[in-house]
Protein backbone atom coordinates (compact mmCIF):
# COMPACT_ATOMS: atom_id res chain seq x y z
CA UNK A 1 0.00 0.00 0.00
CA UNK A 2 1.30 3.19 -0.87
CA UNK A 3 -0.19 7.16 -0.77
CA UNK A 4 -0.98 7.16 -4.04
CA UNK A 5 -4.89 7.89 -4.70
CA UNK A 6 -5.26 6.91 -8.37
CA UNK A 7 -7.79 3.89 -9.79
CA UNK A 8 -5.20 1.82 -10.79
CA UNK A 9 -3.15 1.67 -7.68
CA UNK A 10 -6.42 0.78 -5.70
CA UNK A 11 -6.75 -2.20 -8.51
CA UNK A 12 -3.72 -3.10 -6.94
CA UNK A 13 -4.47 -2.67 -3.39
CA UNK A 14 -8.00 -4.09 -3.38
CA UNK A 15 -6.91 -7.37 -4.95
CA UNK A 16 -5.83 -8.73 -1.82
CA UNK A 17 -9.28 -8.75 -0.55
CA UNK A 18 -11.13 -10.07 -3.43
CA UNK A 19 -9.94 -13.52 -2.48
CA UNK A 20 -11.64 -13.25 1.07
CA UNK A 21 -15.16 -11.86 -0.29
CA UNK A 22 -14.48 -14.28 -2.86
CA UNK A 23 -14.72 -17.25 -0.71
CA UNK A 24 -17.38 -15.77 1.86
CA UNK A 25 -19.61 -14.98 -1.24
CA UNK A 26 -19.05 -18.84 -2.93
CA UNK A 27 -20.01 -19.49 0.94
CA UNK A 28 -23.15 -17.75 0.97
CA UNK A 29 -24.25 -18.70 -2.27
CA UNK A 30 -23.69 -22.45 -1.51
CA UNK A 31 -25.71 -22.15 2.21
CA UNK A 32 -28.31 -19.77 0.73
CA UNK A 33 -28.76 -22.38 -2.06
CA UNK A 34 -28.61 -25.57 0.37
CA UNK A 35 -31.38 -23.50 2.68
CA UNK A 36 -33.77 -23.45 -0.61
CA UNK A 37 -33.51 -20.51 -2.06
CA UNK A 38 -32.97 -20.09 -6.04
CA UNK A 39 -30.10 -18.46 -7.83
CA UNK A 40 -32.37 -15.75 -8.77
CA UNK A 41 -32.90 -14.78 -4.72
CA UNK A 42 -29.49 -15.19 -3.61
CA UNK A 43 -28.09 -13.24 -6.33
CA UNK A 44 -30.41 -10.75 -6.06
CA UNK A 45 -29.72 -10.64 -1.81
CA UNK A 46 -26.37 -9.89 -3.02
CA UNK A 47 -27.57 -7.01 -5.40
CA UNK A 48 -29.69 -5.37 -4.04
CA UNK A 49 -29.30 -5.83 0.35
CA UNK A 50 -25.28 -6.32 0.04
CA UNK A 51 -24.99 -6.88 3.30
CA UNK A 52 -22.47 -9.58 4.14
CA UNK A 53 -22.92 -11.61 7.09
CA UNK A 54 -26.44 -10.28 7.72
CA UNK A 55 -27.03 -11.84 4.60
CA UNK A 56 -26.59 -14.95 6.52
CA UNK A 57 -28.97 -14.13 9.16
CA UNK A 58 -31.92 -13.26 6.53
CA UNK A 59 -31.43 -16.86 4.63
CA UNK A 60 -31.32 -18.49 8.40
CA UNK A 61 -34.87 -16.38 9.80
CA UNK A 62 -36.11 -17.02 6.33
CA UNK A 63 -35.86 -20.81 6.85
CA UNK A 64 -37.25 -20.30 10.75
CA UNK A 65 -40.08 -18.28 9.38
CA UNK A 66 -39.75 -14.83 10.59
CA UNK A 67 -41.76 -12.01 9.62
CA UNK A 68 -40.44 -9.12 6.94
CA UNK A 69 -40.28 -7.20 10.31
CA UNK A 70 -38.32 -9.29 12.39
CA UNK A 71 -35.75 -9.93 9.42
CA UNK A 72 -35.58 -6.00 8.55
CA UNK A 73 -34.90 -4.72 12.08
CA UNK A 74 -32.55 -7.36 12.66
CA UNK A 75 -30.51 -6.70 9.45
CA UNK A 76 -30.70 -2.93 10.57
CA UNK A 77 -29.25 -3.63 14.11
CA UNK A 78 -26.46 -5.85 12.37
CA UNK A 79 -25.57 -3.31 10.24
CA UNK A 80 -26.26 -0.10 12.17
CA UNK A 81 -22.35 0.00 12.75
CA UNK A 82 -21.96 0.87 8.89
CA UNK A 83 -23.57 4.43 10.78
CA UNK A 84 -20.11 4.37 13.10
CA UNK A 85 -18.24 3.67 10.05
CA UNK A 86 -19.88 5.88 7.65
CA UNK A 87 -19.02 8.71 10.21
CA UNK A 88 -15.92 7.90 10.67
CA UNK A 89 -14.37 7.31 6.70
CA UNK A 90 -17.29 10.71 5.30
CA UNK A 91 -15.01 13.64 6.27
CA UNK A 92 -11.84 11.53 4.31
CA UNK A 93 -13.96 12.75 1.38
CA UNK A 94 -16.24 15.32 2.42
CA UNK A 95 -14.39 17.69 -0.56
CA UNK A 96 -15.60 15.58 -3.24
CA UNK A 97 -19.39 16.28 -4.74
CA UNK A 98 -22.61 15.47 -2.72
CA UNK A 99 -23.41 12.68 -5.49
CA UNK A 100 -20.03 11.26 -5.46
CA UNK A 101 -20.58 11.17 -1.13
CA UNK A 102 -23.42 9.54 -1.44
CA UNK A 103 -22.21 6.77 -4.18
CA UNK A 104 -19.36 5.92 -1.95
CA UNK A 105 -21.76 5.87 1.18
CA UNK A 106 -24.26 3.23 -0.88
CA UNK A 107 -21.05 0.60 -1.85
CA UNK A 108 -19.24 1.06 1.58
CA UNK A 109 -18.42 -2.42 3.49
CA UNK A 110 -16.49 -3.20 6.38
CA UNK A 111 -13.44 -4.38 4.19
CA UNK A 112 -13.45 -1.05 2.18
CA UNK A 113 -13.93 0.79 5.37
CA UNK A 114 -10.77 -0.57 7.03
CA UNK A 115 -8.87 -0.57 3.66
CA UNK A 116 -9.82 3.22 3.60
CA UNK A 117 -8.87 3.83 7.12
CA UNK A 118 -5.53 1.88 6.31
CA UNK A 119 -4.89 4.18 2.97
CA UNK A 120 -5.42 7.37 4.86
CA UNK A 121 -2.64 6.20 7.09
CA UNK A 122 -0.43 6.66 4.20
CA UNK A 123 -2.25 9.81 2.72
CA UNK A 124 -2.41 12.36 5.46
CA UNK A 125 -6.16 11.80 5.88
CA UNK A 126 -7.65 12.61 2.46
CA UNK A 127 -8.95 10.30 0.23
CA UNK A 128 -10.75 10.90 -3.25
CA UNK A 129 -13.81 9.30 -5.26
CA UNK A 130 -11.75 7.59 -7.61
CA UNK A 131 -9.74 5.84 -5.35
CA UNK A 132 -12.45 4.65 -3.18
CA UNK A 133 -15.22 4.00 -5.96
CA UNK A 134 -12.97 1.52 -6.98
CA UNK A 135 -12.00 -0.36 -4.30
CA UNK A 136 -16.16 -0.33 -3.54
CA UNK A 137 -17.24 -1.55 -7.23
CA UNK A 138 -14.05 -4.28 -7.52
CA UNK A 139 -15.80 -5.48 -4.22
CA UNK A 140 -19.32 -5.22 -5.06
CA UNK A 141 -18.86 -7.04 -8.73
CA UNK A 142 -16.74 -10.09 -6.98
CA UNK A 143 -19.51 -10.23 -4.04
CA UNK A 144 -22.47 -10.13 -6.66
CA UNK A 145 -20.99 -12.20 -9.17
CA UNK A 146 -19.44 -15.16 -6.28
CA UNK A 147 -22.53 -15.12 -4.63
CA UNK A 148 -24.21 -16.79 -8.03
CA UNK A 149 -21.36 -18.82 -8.67
CA UNK A 150 -21.72 -20.51 -5.35
CA UNK A 151 -25.90 -20.71 -5.47
CA UNK A 152 -25.28 -22.35 -9.21
CA UNK A 153 -22.30 -24.77 -7.75
CA UNK A 154 -24.45 -24.95 -4.14
CA UNK A 155 -26.88 -27.48 -5.72
CA UNK A 156 -23.93 -29.77 -6.08
CA UNK A 157 -22.12 -29.32 -2.88
CA UNK A 158 -23.70 -30.89 0.72
CA UNK A 159 -21.22 -29.66 3.32
CA UNK A 160 -19.79 -26.26 2.86
CA UNK A 161 -18.15 -25.34 6.27
CA UNK A 162 -15.34 -28.33 5.56
CA UNK A 163 -13.94 -26.58 2.86
CA UNK A 164 -12.75 -23.57 5.32
CA UNK A 165 -14.88 -20.80 2.89
CA UNK A 166 -16.65 -19.92 5.95
CA UNK A 167 -13.12 -18.67 7.78
CA UNK A 168 -12.30 -16.15 4.90
CA UNK A 169 -14.54 -13.19 6.10
CA UNK A 170 -12.61 -13.57 9.36
CA UNK A 171 -9.33 -14.01 8.36
CA UNK A 172 -9.89 -10.48 6.62
CA UNK A 173 -11.03 -9.04 9.65
CA UNK A 174 -7.71 -10.38 11.58
CA UNK A 175 -5.34 -8.88 8.71
CA UNK A 176 -7.32 -5.68 8.37
CA UNK A 177 -6.99 -5.29 12.27
CA UNK A 178 -3.43 -6.17 12.49
CA UNK A 179 -2.72 -3.79 9.41
CA UNK A 180 -4.70 -1.11 10.75
CA UNK A 181 -2.96 -1.25 14.40
CA UNK A 182 0.55 -1.15 12.47
CA UNK A 183 -0.28 1.75 10.41
CA UNK A 184 -2.64 3.56 12.52
CA UNK A 185 0.44 6.44 14.04
CA UNK A 186 -2.50 8.44 15.70
CA UNK A 187 -2.95 6.12 18.56
CA UNK A 188 -0.13 4.82 20.72
CA UNK A 189 0.31 0.82 20.30
CA UNK A 190 -0.50 0.26 23.79
CA UNK A 191 -3.61 2.23 23.69
CA UNK A 192 -4.39 0.04 20.47
CA UNK A 193 -4.11 -3.30 22.80
CA UNK A 194 -5.66 -2.46 25.89
CA UNK A 195 -8.96 -1.26 23.31
CA UNK A 196 -8.64 -4.60 21.74
CA UNK A 197 -8.57 -6.76 24.42
CA UNK A 198 -11.38 -4.47 26.47
CA UNK A 199 -13.33 -5.51 22.79
CA UNK A 200 -12.58 -9.41 23.78
CA UNK A 201 -13.32 -8.84 27.57
CA UNK A 202 -16.75 -6.91 26.37
CA UNK A 203 -17.75 -9.27 23.67
CA UNK A 204 -17.41 -12.57 26.14
CA UNK A 205 -19.56 -10.88 28.56
CA UNK A 206 -21.97 -9.51 25.97
CA UNK A 207 -22.96 -12.55 24.82
CA UNK A 208 -24.05 -13.79 28.12
CA UNK A 209 -26.53 -11.54 28.15
CA UNK A 210 -26.77 -9.53 24.83
CA UNK A 211 -29.02 -10.62 21.72
CA UNK A 212 -26.31 -11.36 19.23
CA UNK A 213 -28.06 -8.64 16.53
CA UNK A 214 -27.23 -5.90 18.99
CA UNK A 215 -24.02 -7.12 20.34
CA UNK A 216 -21.10 -5.91 18.27
CA UNK A 217 -23.25 -2.39 17.79
CA UNK A 218 -22.87 -2.38 21.90
CA UNK A 219 -19.52 -3.52 22.30
CA UNK A 220 -18.18 -0.82 19.37
CA UNK A 221 -20.09 1.93 21.16
CA UNK A 222 -18.50 1.21 24.74
CA UNK A 223 -15.37 0.42 23.39
CA UNK A 224 -14.88 3.42 21.74
CA UNK A 225 -16.01 5.15 24.71
CA UNK A 226 -13.87 3.17 27.31
CA UNK A 227 -11.00 3.85 24.75
CA UNK A 228 -11.53 7.98 24.81
CA UNK A 229 -11.82 7.72 28.64
CA UNK A 230 -8.46 5.63 28.61
CA UNK A 231 -6.49 8.22 26.18
CA UNK A 232 -7.44 11.00 28.47
CA UNK A 233 -6.90 9.54 31.52
CA UNK A 234 -3.02 7.89 30.76
CA UNK A 235 -1.95 9.00 27.28
CA UNK B 1 -39.10 -21.46 2.98
CA UNK B 2 -41.16 -18.71 2.24
CA UNK B 3 -42.84 -17.24 -1.09
CA UNK B 4 -40.51 -15.87 -3.64
CA UNK B 5 -42.46 -11.91 -3.22
CA UNK B 6 -41.98 -12.31 0.04
CA UNK B 7 -37.89 -12.94 0.09
CA UNK B 8 -37.68 -9.95 -2.98
CA UNK B 9 -39.60 -7.81 -0.79
CA UNK B 10 -38.03 -8.74 2.36
CA UNK B 11 -34.06 -7.82 0.22
CA UNK B 12 -35.59 -4.94 -0.67
CA UNK B 13 -36.62 -3.53 2.85
CA UNK B 14 -33.03 -4.74 4.19
CA UNK B 15 -31.07 -3.41 1.07
CA UNK B 16 -33.14 -0.02 1.45
CA UNK B 17 -32.40 0.08 5.70
CA UNK B 18 -28.92 -1.18 5.04
CA UNK B 19 -28.95 1.96 2.03
CA UNK B 20 -29.92 4.55 4.80
CA UNK B 21 -27.31 3.17 7.66
CA UNK B 22 -24.82 4.27 5.21
CA UNK B 23 -25.58 6.84 2.91
CA UNK B 24 -26.97 8.99 5.95
CA UNK B 25 -23.23 10.32 7.44
CA UNK B 26 -21.81 11.07 4.45
CA UNK B 27 -24.84 13.03 3.26
CA UNK B 28 -25.04 14.59 6.92
CA UNK B 29 -21.25 15.46 7.34
CA UNK B 30 -21.27 16.64 3.84
CA UNK B 31 -22.64 19.91 5.44
CA UNK B 32 -21.98 19.63 9.43
CA UNK B 33 -18.67 19.25 11.32
CA UNK B 34 -18.22 16.40 13.93
CA UNK B 35 -17.35 18.19 17.38
CA UNK B 36 -13.59 16.67 18.27
CA UNK B 37 -15.52 14.97 20.96
CA UNK B 38 -16.79 12.55 18.39
CA UNK B 39 -14.05 12.87 16.60
CA UNK B 40 -11.80 11.03 19.31
CA UNK B 41 -14.22 8.55 19.84
CA UNK B 42 -14.30 7.60 16.16
CA UNK B 43 -10.92 6.96 16.03
CA UNK B 44 -11.56 3.78 17.54
CA UNK B 45 -13.85 2.32 14.98
CA UNK B 46 -11.66 0.80 12.84
CA UNK B 47 -9.79 -1.42 15.58
CA UNK B 48 -12.76 -1.79 17.99
CA UNK B 49 -15.24 -3.26 14.61
CA UNK B 50 -12.71 -5.61 13.12
CA UNK B 51 -11.73 -7.03 16.81
CA UNK B 52 -15.51 -7.48 17.71
CA UNK B 53 -16.54 -8.94 14.77
CA UNK B 54 -13.14 -11.52 15.03
CA UNK B 55 -13.84 -12.31 18.83
CA UNK B 56 -17.47 -12.84 17.77
CA UNK B 57 -16.91 -15.75 15.60
CA UNK B 58 -14.80 -17.52 18.22
CA UNK B 59 -17.60 -18.05 20.34
CA UNK B 60 -21.11 -19.99 20.39
CA UNK B 61 -24.01 -17.63 22.14
CA UNK B 62 -26.00 -19.32 25.13
CA UNK B 63 -27.87 -16.46 26.25
CA UNK B 64 -27.82 -16.65 30.32
CA UNK B 65 -24.70 -18.73 30.37
CA UNK B 66 -20.98 -18.16 29.67
CA UNK B 67 -20.31 -18.54 25.93
CA UNK B 68 -18.69 -21.74 24.33
CA UNK B 69 -15.67 -21.76 22.45
CA UNK B 70 -15.62 -22.32 18.86
CA UNK B 71 -12.43 -24.18 18.44
CA UNK B 72 -12.32 -24.67 14.51
CA UNK B 73 -12.09 -20.83 14.03
CA UNK B 74 -10.22 -20.12 17.59
CA UNK B 75 -7.46 -22.85 16.15
CA UNK B 76 -7.54 -21.40 12.59
CA UNK B 77 -7.31 -18.02 14.05
CA UNK B 78 -3.80 -18.40 15.41
CA UNK B 79 -2.07 -19.51 11.91
CA UNK B 80 -3.87 -16.31 10.61
CA UNK B 81 -2.69 -13.92 13.05
CA UNK B 82 1.05 -15.43 12.22
CA UNK B 83 0.52 -14.82 8.95
CA UNK B 84 -0.40 -11.23 9.40
CA UNK B 85 2.75 -10.80 11.40
CA UNK B 86 5.51 -12.22 9.20
CA UNK B 87 3.65 -11.32 6.25
CA UNK B 88 1.18 -7.99 6.20
CA UNK B 89 -0.48 -9.30 3.00
CA UNK B 90 -3.90 -9.65 2.89
CA UNK B 91 -3.58 -12.01 -0.02
CA UNK B 92 -1.63 -14.48 2.24
CA UNK B 93 -3.61 -13.97 5.54
CA UNK B 94 -6.81 -14.76 3.59
CA UNK B 95 -5.72 -18.12 2.77
CA UNK B 96 -4.08 -18.86 5.38
CA UNK B 97 -7.16 -18.64 6.99
CA UNK B 98 -8.93 -20.66 4.86
CA UNK B 99 -6.63 -23.14 4.23
CA UNK B 100 -6.11 -23.90 8.17
CA UNK B 101 -9.60 -23.94 8.66
CA UNK B 102 -10.22 -26.56 5.95
CA UNK B 103 -7.51 -28.61 7.36
CA UNK B 104 -8.78 -28.52 10.68
CA UNK B 105 -12.21 -29.47 8.99
CA UNK B 106 -10.32 -32.61 7.63
CA UNK B 107 -9.13 -33.49 10.74
CA UNK B 108 -11.61 -33.65 12.68
CA UNK B 109 -13.78 -35.56 10.26
CA UNK B 110 -10.78 -38.16 9.65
Amino acid sequence: MNNELKATVAVRETLPTVFGYLGIGLAFGIVARAAGINSLLVTLTSLITYAGSAQFIMVGMFATGNSILAITLSVFLVNARMILMSMTVAPLVKHESLIKNVILGTLLTDESFALAMNKSNLTNRQLNFSWFNTVNLISYATWVCSSLIGALVGSYIQDPEKYGLSFALIAMFIGLLYLQIINDRALPLLLQAIVVLLVFGLVFVGLIFIPSQLLILLVTILSCILGVVIKNAFF
Amino acid sequence: MPSFNFILTTIIMCGLVTFISRVAPFVLLKRFQLPAKVVDLLSFVPIVIMSALWFESLFHQNIGHLPSLDYPNLLASLPTVISAILTKSLVIIVIVGIASLALIQFLALN
